[in-house]
């Protein structure tokens, strides 16, 4: 069946579909928070639309339900905290120096791939036309674990980790027309927990190191830190000698 | 035989049509930048009066420059022109566009590039060795986005022949695919990068130290630098010609009629006019970035044409 005989609302599908790929690109190339957040919205918001379309062109109602629980949550309330918290904690002037950018972009295109080498098997035997994008649908998943490994940042992390869930909700829509909604429900509370949780893990992490780069957390001594100071502020180093209490070897 | 020979003088009228129409483009392009600018725009002939008073003018050629660069204007224009032969403008199927694929109109490009940067080195002054230079890794990355680009469209249409191709994405009609959605981007991107338009180059500025088609130009004067000027133009309508006949394609003229062929060109000439209103709105808004950026640029539109490719293999794949 080619794309050509299908009916509109299933062409739209599988463009709204592509374009959740895209956006998971355009996050993992992403080195300022703030615009990382907003795509990260909108690839919830292209999400709900396909959900929305799912629902209208196979018929099922009770997919509608996902659909507001996905705007509400994962459009409105999670970039609105992670968004409060960014501007909250100074970090939306920071930006991230990504090391080998397009190195990581390449990674995620072979994910890309990889992802459709496993699926082709299952692909194959199915006659869904929606079961198409189940690649794209697990490269989300697997770019989302991608950009927690290549961002340093612990609010991209989670950034990350919420795109994951994008990607399992959306393989639910195109591989099951929706999961049962015990499950669903109690998918969107799990996340809405943990984004309250991340939160306050953000203010421990940040009181205890003082920054949310987790690049720092390999640190382990004071020392390094004394150190790392000194680099930046050489009259910290004169402080310290002078104060005679340690002496330089 | 009859038809025949009718097939070729449309073609070359075609052709002809081309290389006479870019200069117009040009100047169309200038005017609506002018007046999103607000201020007061050149005539719509501009360019023609331009290149007329070129061509008017002695050419002045440095004492220390070899036969190379005295040949190479003639060279990127007539690898431009034959270019364009391969590109459908108002009529799809002539001979001349089955005569040759998108390869090696890919190839042509390439082809003049390299006498452009052989020139610019030429005469040996700093500015023709920065201008080449930066024109040959922009060209190294941009090229493998554009052929990505276009191979979206092959595999569609299971052809390189361009004049097929459209053939073929006319009679299927309007269909959603995400894969050209992706290959449109990818391909506006290269077309920006090649044709030296503003994110990536400033057509509008000599000497300025971050110029690269300007910088290979700058030793040319009289009539060989109105060859390379009517190639570059004429390189800009072909890029804009692509996008327009490949991704909206209605409106070509599919038969030899002069009702189709009338249509054929209304019809392109006013697809034209609204992307050259586009990229006069592009260059208004956004700024010139930096070199070292263009990179990741290109890395972006070598990006899209890979994700085309795969959500053409991926999501449109018959089963």
């Amino acid at each position: 069946m080619n794309i050509e005989q299908l009916d509109f609302y299933k062409q739209a599908i599988l463009s709204l579909a592509a374009f959740v790929g895209l956006t998971s690109f355009l996050m993992l190339g992403q080195g300022r928070l703030l615009r990382l957040i907003f795509v990260f919205a909108l690839q919830g918001f292209l999400l709900t639309l396909t959900a929305a379309l799912a629902a209208y062109s196979l018929s099922n109602p009770h997919l509608y339900i996902s659909v507001v629980l996905t705007l509400a949550l994962k459009v409105i309330f999670i970039p609105w905290m992670l968004r409060r918290q960014v501007l909250r904690m100074n970090l939306h002037r920071d930006v991230e120096a990504l090391n080998n950018n397009t190195l990581v972009m390449l990674g995620g295109a072979s994910l890309m791939v990889f992802s459709y080498y496993v699926l082709h098997p299952i692909v194959q035997t199915s006659s869904a036309v929606m079961l198409n994008a189940l690649a794209v649908s697990l490269s989300v998943v697997l770019l989302g674990m991608l950009l927690m490994i290549s961002h340093r940042q612990a609010v991209a992390h989670v950034v990350g980790f919420m795109s994951i869930e994008n990607g399992l909700f959306f393989s639910a829509i195109v591989a099951t027309n929706g999961m049962p909604m015990v499950v669903e429900l109690g998918v969107a509370f799990d996340v809405l927990v943990a984004a309250v949780l991340f939160g306050i893990f953000f203010l421990h992490i940040r009181t205890s190191i003082d920054s949310l780069d987790v690049d720092r957390l390999n640190r382990l001594h004071e020392v390094d830190d004394q150190r790392a100071e000194e680099r930046k502020n050489p009259s910290a180093a004169v402080r310290r000698l002078s104060s005679g209490y340690e002496v330089e070897p | 035989m009859g038809d025949q020979l009718m097939n070729w003088i449309l073609a070359v009228i075609q052709t002809v049509l081309f290389v006479a129409l870019s200069p117009l483009l040009a100047g169309w392009l200038k005017c609506c930048k002018c007046r999103l600018q607000n201020r007061k725009s050149p005539s719509l002939f501009q360019p023609y009066k331009d290149l007329i008073k070129l061509t008017k003018k002695q050419p002045v050629v440095a004492a220390q420059a070899s036969w190379l660069f005295t040949i190479s204007p003639y060279i990127i224009f007539s690898a431009t022109v034959l270019a364009a032969t391969v590109v459908p403008l108002v009529a799809v199927d002539l001979p001349t566009s089955a005569s040759a694929d998108v390869i090696v109109m890919v190839g042509f490009f390439a082809f003049a590039r390299f006498f452009l940067a052989l020139a610019g080195l030429d005469i040996g002054t700093a500015f023709g060795g920065m201008g080449s230079s930066r024109e040959m890794t922009i060209s190294s990355l941009a090229e493998p986005a554009m052929l990505m680009a276009i191979f979206t469209l092959t595999m569609t249409a299971s052809t390189t022949n361009l004049s097929v191709a459209i053939g073929h994405v006319v009679n299927d009609g309007l269909v959603l695919r995400p894969s050209f959605v992706f290959a449109l981007f990818a391909l506006i991107l290269v077309a920006i990068a090649e044709t030296g338009r503003v994110p990536v180059d400033n057509p509008a500025t000599h000497l300025e130290l971050t110029m690269i088609h300007e910088a290979m130009i700058l030793e040319y004067s009289g009539r060989h630098l109105a060859l390379i000027e009517w190639a570059s133009q004429l390189k800009l309508m072909l890029y804009g010609v692509l996008i327009a006949n490949i991704f909206f394609p209605w409106g070509i003229a599919e038969s030899f009629t002069a009702p189709a062929l009338a249509y054929g060109l209304l019809a392109i000439t006013g697809k034209l006019a609204l992307l050259g209103l586009l990229l006069a709105l592009s260059e208004t808004l956004l700024a010139k970035m930096r070199l070292f950026r263009v990179q990741e640029y290109l890395g972006f539109a070598y990006l899209l044409g890979l994700l085309g490719m795969l959500s053409h293999i991926i999501l449109e794949a018959a089963r």
